[in-house]
């Protein structure tokens, strides 16, 4: 995976709570067996109301998602965030995400960033009031910066640091292979097998 | 999760305990899988990338897959041809990777929740993931078990572990007897509605208490499987009597002296007396009353007895705005009683509710009746031998004389994934699990219930329950 390091760009503002993943990449679309071009089918449904902050062209270009609380919830498809990423977001900055869909976020660099309601509110306010408005979300020092708004963010410790380096999670717990493997020798005979 | 095993523990903290591979401060732990479920829909991309990297799959004897999100219920070929690829591109992989596989046409296959289960696959104790958010259905057993996306089911498939930060504990105690009229399904709508989408957030349910001491497997499943849609990481049951007896010669679950071994073993696993959870939510049984959910997230849901709420009586203003937007989409009016609408469709199925104690209860209510006039009704067993099971009993029949679809196994209209699905404004009575904005067909309207509801509803043509239906009769 690439590192991610900073962000810099402007934002949609998406003014909506429980935004579930079957509105970010509806079903009928994941019979694809591949890993890109997910993008199109992005907000797929409301992207057909001519008036959705996706359609405006004012919001063209941006890498930076606002929404409302619990972003993500529900089926725990990865298309949810491959559609984000292909369409060219690089950071979704919410009250609170769903925990699959934040796990699936940080699988791919897609970076999930938690602030406090007030402080999305305010920027999902100056993102509407002026859809110029540029943001800086930096994972190094774990802060959102926009004219009107300074905050920083909490991140887990161990997710920034495989973020910032760009690791590969099967490299990194293989480290432990040999712990892996004493465990497999320990483990009881009756535990069931396919 | 991280105490000393000398400490009291809950049942979550016990099982995740034992799986820990690898622990050090400042990283998540490292627990290892003993059961890997795979489907169709979200592994090709996983395989793809093993392959790419050379890498093989390190227990295939841990891995079990099937096909169920895309599989036609109707007799006939897949006609759909991207859903052929992706089934096409399962088998490939199995035999690729060496995989045991149930698909489509074998007399084993079913959905994924379903078939581990009645396999006896899913036992106590044990770490169960699949690239599926209603995994949380297998911590019934008391299992911790939960969904996990395609990178991840890649990395399981690839070292049989996967990293998990820390849990939050969650003790939701149910205590009383049901009213009569209600099961596991009213139980949990009841649960998510008073803590949210979003209230188990970060946490291991536990559902604890009489009201689910006294629940089937069967309906334990069906109040678990739904703990996702709380926002939570898992949900899990202590096993007990009820779930040795189900587990006693299933075809995977230990025999002979193994059998001995493994009930000592579980007989350990349920919370200790003194042990402490992060959050506790209590929920008197008695008082609860068949749900229906009105909006598009499992929380918008009231009782049969209730009408549409009014947006403006929610406290913050994201529900009133969730909700004004929920009512325009349901096409629903506040103050409507919910006994007054009419749904287009009913649908009996899904992980939720597919299995065969949910189609006796629903074959009870349809008996002797008929599907209303202009009403669709189909009955999706969730798995290939519950559908064999239901026909031995003669469920089969009374679905048909009364009018119903009889299908196969599988997914079916709970995601719309294959042919099943409402049309644009189509408005269903759906004993699945999410009533999501176009979940079951794009413009299709959803509305969550039980399978007593869901079967009572398609003989009236409009939301009722079974003891309604009996007055009527009367």
């Amino acid at each position: 995976m690439e590192p991610v390091t900073r962000i810099e760009g402007t934002a949609v503002p998406l003014d909506r709570s429980d935004v579930d993943t079957d509105q970010i990449v509806p079903a009928q679309f994941l019979k694809r067996i591949e890993r890109t071009g997910f993008g199109p089918f992005l907000f797929h449904e409301w992207r057909k109301d001519p008036s959705f902050v996706l359609n405006d062209e004012r919001y063209a270009g941006a890498s930076i998602l606002i929404a409302g609380a619990n972003f993500g919830g529900g089926s725990s498809r990865e298309h949810a965030p491959w559609a984000l990423e292909d369409f060219g977001f690089r950071a979704v900055i919410a009250p609170s995400f769903a925990d699959i869909f934040r796990n699936n976020c940080c699988k791919i660099g897609l970076l999930p960033v938690e602030l406090p309601q007030e402080s999305v509110r305010a920027l999902m306010d100056a993102v509407l009031d002026e859809p110029a408005t540029r943001i800086v979300v930096d994972l190094e020092t774990l802060s959102v910066a926009a004219p009107s708004v300074e905050e920083s963010f909490a991140f887990d410790d161990f997710r920034r640091w495989c973020l910032l380096e760009g690791f590969d999670d099967i490299d990194l717990t293989m480290r432990h292979a040999d712990e892996i493997a004493a465990f497999e020798a320990a483990r009881p005979s009756w535990l069931p097998t396919a | 999760m991280a105490q000393t095993l000398a400490e009291p523990r809950t049942l979550a903290e016990k099982v995740w305990d034992r799986h820990v591979v690898h622990r050090a401060a400042g990283e998540p732990d490292l627990l290892y899988v003993d059961l890997h479920l795979v489907h169709e829909v979200t592994s090709p991309q996983a395989f793809e990338a093993l392959r790419l990297a050379g890498r093989p799959v390190r227990r295939p004897d841990l891995t079990v897959a099937t096909m169920d999100h895309n599989v036609p219920t109707t007799v006939g070929p897949v006609t759909d041809r991207t859903s052929a690829r992706q089934m096409e591109a399962l088998t490939t992989n199995a035999k690729e990777f060496d995989i045991t596989l149930y698909p489509w046409g074998s007399a084993l296959q079913g959905i994924v929740h379903v078939i581990g289960p009645e396999m006896g696959y899913t036992q106590p104790g044990l770490t169960i993931v699949c690239g599926d958010s209603h995994t949380s259905t297998h911590g019934a057993f008391g299992a911790l078990a939960f969904g996990i996306g395609t990178s991840e089911v890649e990395h399981v498939l690839a070292t049989q572990t996967i990293p998990q930060a820390p849990a939050r504990t969650m003790a939701i105690t149910v205590e009383g007897d049901l009213p009569a009229g209600c099961g596991a399904k009213d139980v949990i709508l009841g649960i998510i509605n008073r803590i949210g989408t979003g209230g188990g957030v970060g946490h291991v349910i536990e559902y604890r208490g009489s009201a689910i001491r006294a629940l089937s497997m069967e309906g334990r499943m069906t109040i678990c499987n739904m703990s996702i849609e709380a926002g939570a990481r898992a949900g899990m049951v202590a096993p007990d009597d009820t779930t040795f007896a189900y587990l006693e010669g299933k075809p995977h679950a230990p025999s002979g002296a193994d059998w001995e071994r493994a009930l000592d073993d579980w007989r350990s696993l349920p919370t200790d007396a003194d042990a402490t959870f992060d959050a506790e939510v209590t929920i008197d049984a008695t008082a609860l009353r068949p749900h229906v959910s009105w909006g598009t997230n499992p929380a918008q849901s009231v009782t049969i007895d209730d009408t549409i709420p009014e947006p403006d009586s929610f406290e913050d203003e994201a529900k009133r705005d969730a909700a004004r937007r929920a009512l325009a989409y349901m096409a629903l009016e506040p103050g409507t009683r919910i006994r007054d609408i009419r749904p287009d469709t009913v649908f009996i199925g899904s992980c939720t509710n597919s299995r065969i104690e949910d189609l006796r209860l629903a074959a009870g209510v349809v008996e002797g009746h008929s599907v209303a006039k202009g009403l669709r009704a189909l009955v999706v067993p969730g798995s290939v031998a519950v559908k064999l099971q239901a026909e031995r009993e003669g469920l089969d029949r009374i679905f048909v004389d009364a009018g119903f679809d009889w299908r196969g196994a599988g997914c079916s209209m709970c995601l719309g994934m294959n042919p099943d699905i409402l049309q644009p404004g189509e408005r269903s009575a759906s004993t699945s699990n999410r009533n999501f904005e176009g979940r079951q067909g794009k413009g299709g309207r959803t509305h969550l219930v039980s399978p007593a509801v869901a079967a009572a509803t398609a003989i009236a043509g409009h939301f009722t329950t079974p003891e309604d239906l009996r007055e009527v009769d009367v």
